[in-house]
């Protein structure tokens, strides 16, 4: 990425806002059609899920609310549905979109912290690695090199199993939800580390870095404050996929039972439970959860995609 | 050549090592293994002659060892809810698991590289962006989404293939197989074809970019001006050398079909490891947890090995270079 300094003042906005219109990246946005639909769609998700009791039509949560005489109530267009209810009601009379814009805020919340705390011991111990070198980074690219021959998700389980049988299975709800986290985040922070020392291993020796060392800067200064900016742009492509994956990854242990308690159900929990129904005719309750999953995971990937094309051509 | 077998070999030990320090925390410090062997009405004194006899007392790095040496006999207990050797449950389960993974390699190889292949050789048609475009859905999907639209399509809708378990299966001496009967077959298509689903999509893929790259190189272009038919150029010699990587990959791919096989089988209830995995977490069975994986981290270590030997079989140009660089 080029140094660009020249921040706008705030009464230029408007001439800003046309900058980054004009922008490569804003270019090529407006020039993919598949892009924009999927940028469309996961601002669509993230939103309902950040607004989810202002937009969900009902409180699935809120029991005096809920009617069990409502349960099995089949999609509005569906013979015997109810208009109050747009896709049905699940086995407890709870509004299944209600549901499912819930679920999103646990799905979302739960891949952009796995995401967060990845990149975050990722990025650390790439930098160091890159930095420091020698021992250090040997030992480091060892454990990343040895985790990577491992599936991602098979990680992820092992660590989420090992960790739930240490806590114990009475263990309180909130527990569960670092449980999952930290297992997600321990399962993708190979990735940033080996990306961010690769590319450290090219800015080091730079002459900007040598000039900050003249001058008697401490190695973290350098490694924050010069390195960091620098090897940005790849991190941002890999959080993007990796979003993706974690929603996935969550859903899947989820599913599994040994993700989110089942108090907070995520997607991945209401398809869980949806599943028993789907022999005795209440499809519903579980494929619409699945379809929104499925949207939601693509969408997520083909931004991830689009991004990885605009910063490394090479790749395509 | 040596050193990097050697290097490679150690390193193995390391990971199976940390793997069983974390199998032998898990026994050492989730719950008291005791209270799980011994009923309520037991007394103290008993509890306690017990312990000593187990060489519960033993400082932890002895019990390591005395841990490591019989995992190394597969003796891995007995289970805390089914009460019967740990070894037992997995003998009784791996060929299930074994036969699914086997089946779905076999669908993935034989659709993927035709597809891949395909897709290369016709970069434009517009079943080739059907298929790139499917393929793209195939990765983003999850596995257990795609075992459950299969459920509700076939075994809901359809009513044509059972839904859960392996059908009647055919005692073999030690195997048990399902692939002899005709519910046994029936059984296994659905789960096969979800496994192979990410893996096809995937060998597909690669051997599509693959082969692009190896038809833009200068021996495909001597080929065609030596005149050789399209099809001696294609498959003679371009496939040929798309191979090597689809063959590494594969191979690398097997330790994650056994991973993805724990979805799958919990999808469709399918008797084999991954569901006694899942099952074990739930109740907290520490010595099937353990074994397990212990077993699933051999089996990768011994994949990754024996993939990395054959790179060195399979490409003489890494005998020279420096192996470290090997994977970059």
């Amino acid at each position: 990425m080029s140094a660009s300094s020249a921040a706008p003042e705030p009464s230029r906005l408007s001439e800003a806002l046309r900058r980054a219109w004009d922008s490569d990246l804003a270019y090529s946005f407006r020039r993919s059609k598949v892009t924009m639909l999927a940028g469309a769609v996961t601002l669509l998700f993230i939103g309902s899920a950040l607004f989810a009791p202002w937009v969900a039509p009902h409180d699935p949560y809120d029991m005096a609310s809920v009617n069990l005489l409502d349960a099995f109530q089949p999609p509005v267009w569906v013979d015997g549905g109810d208009s109050r209810f747009l896709l049905g009601t699940d086995d407890l009379g709870r509004d299944v979109l209600s549901t499912i814009i819930y679920g999103l805020r646990i799905s979302l919340g739960v891949g952009f912290a796995s995401v967060f705390f990845a990149a975050t011991l990722g990025i650390t111990l790439g930098l160091i690695s890159g930095y420091v070198g020698g021992t250090v980074d040997a030992v480091i690219m060892r454990i990343a090199e040895v985790q990577l021959s491992f599936p991602d998700i098979l990680i992820a389980l092992l660590i989420d199993g090992t960790l739930r049988s240490f806590i114990g299975p009475g263990a309180h709800a909130n527990i569960a939800f670092v449980v999952v986290i930290s297992a997600i985040s321990l399962a993708y922070w190979v990735q940033y580390a080996r990306t961010v020392r690769g590319a450290i291993m090219v800015e080091k020796n730079k002459e900007y870095v040598e000039a900050a060392r003249v001058i008697g800067r401490s190695p973290a200064f350098i490694m924050l404050r010069h390195l960091l900016p620098n090897v940005m742009g790849p991190v941002l492509v890999i959080a993007t996929i990796s979003l993706a994956l974690a929603i996935v990854t969550e859903a899947t242990l989820s599913f599994l039972g040994v993700g989110v308690p089942p108090t907070q159900p995520s997607l991945g929990t209401l398809i869980r439970v949806g599943n028993d129904f789907l022999f005795s005719g209440e499809w519903w309750i579980t494929i619409f959860p699945g379809a929104a999953l499925a949207i939601m995971g693509l969408s997520v990937n083909l931004l991830g995609d689009w991004l990885r094309d605009v910063f490394n051509p090479k790749l395509r | 050549m040596l050193s990097f077998v050697l290097r490679r070999v150690v390193q193995s030990v390391v990971v199976m090592l940390g793997v069983a320090m974390i199998a032998f925390s898990l026994f050492t410090y989730v719950g008291d293994p005791i209270t799980n062997l011994v009923g309520i009405q037991t007394s103290d004194a008993k509890r306690a002659e017990l312990r000593e006899t187990l060489g519960l007392n033993d400082p932890p790095p002895v019990q390591f060892v005395r841990f490591v040496g019989r995992a190394l006999h597969f003796q891995f207990g007995i289970s805390y809810q089914q009460k019967r050797k740990v070894v037992d449950i997995i003998a009784e389960r791996l060929p299930a698991t074994l036969e699914l993974s086997m089946l779905s390699v076999i669908l993935a190889l034989g659709l993927g590289v035709p597809m891949g292949v395909y897709t290369a050789l016709h970069r434009d048609s517009w079943l080739s962006h059907l298929m790139l475009s499917l393929s793209l859905v195939g990765v983003s999907l999850p596995t257990f989404l795609i075992g459950i639209t299969l459920i509700f399509v076939f075994a809901v809708q359809l009513n044509l293939l059972p839904s859960f378990g392996r059908g009647e299966v055919v005692h073999l001496g030690f195997w048990t197989t399902g692939l002899l009967t005709a519910s046994g077959l029936k059984s296994t298509i659905m789960p096969a074809i979800t496994l192979a689903l990410f893996q096809m999509t995937l060998i597909m893929r690669l051997v599509r970019s693959e082969m692009i790259e190896v038809l833009r190189s200068d021996y495909i272009r001597f080929g065609r001006a030596r005149g050789l038919t399209n099809r001696a150029v294609h498959f003679g010699h371009a496939l040929k050398n798309t191979l090597v990587p689809v063959i590494t990959i594969t191979g690398l791919q097997l330790g994650s079909i056994i991973a993805f096989a724990i979805i799958t089988e919990t999808v469709f209830q399918w008797p084999g490891l991954g569901l006694m995995f899942i099952q074990a977490i739930n109740e907290v069975d520490i010595p099937v947890m353990s074994a397990y994986l212990l077993l699933i981290a051999c089996f990768f270590v011994i994949i990754n090995l024996v993939v990395d030997l054959l790179y060195f079989a399979v490409d003489p140009r890494l005998r020279v270079a420096r192996p470290t660089a090997v994977g970059g």
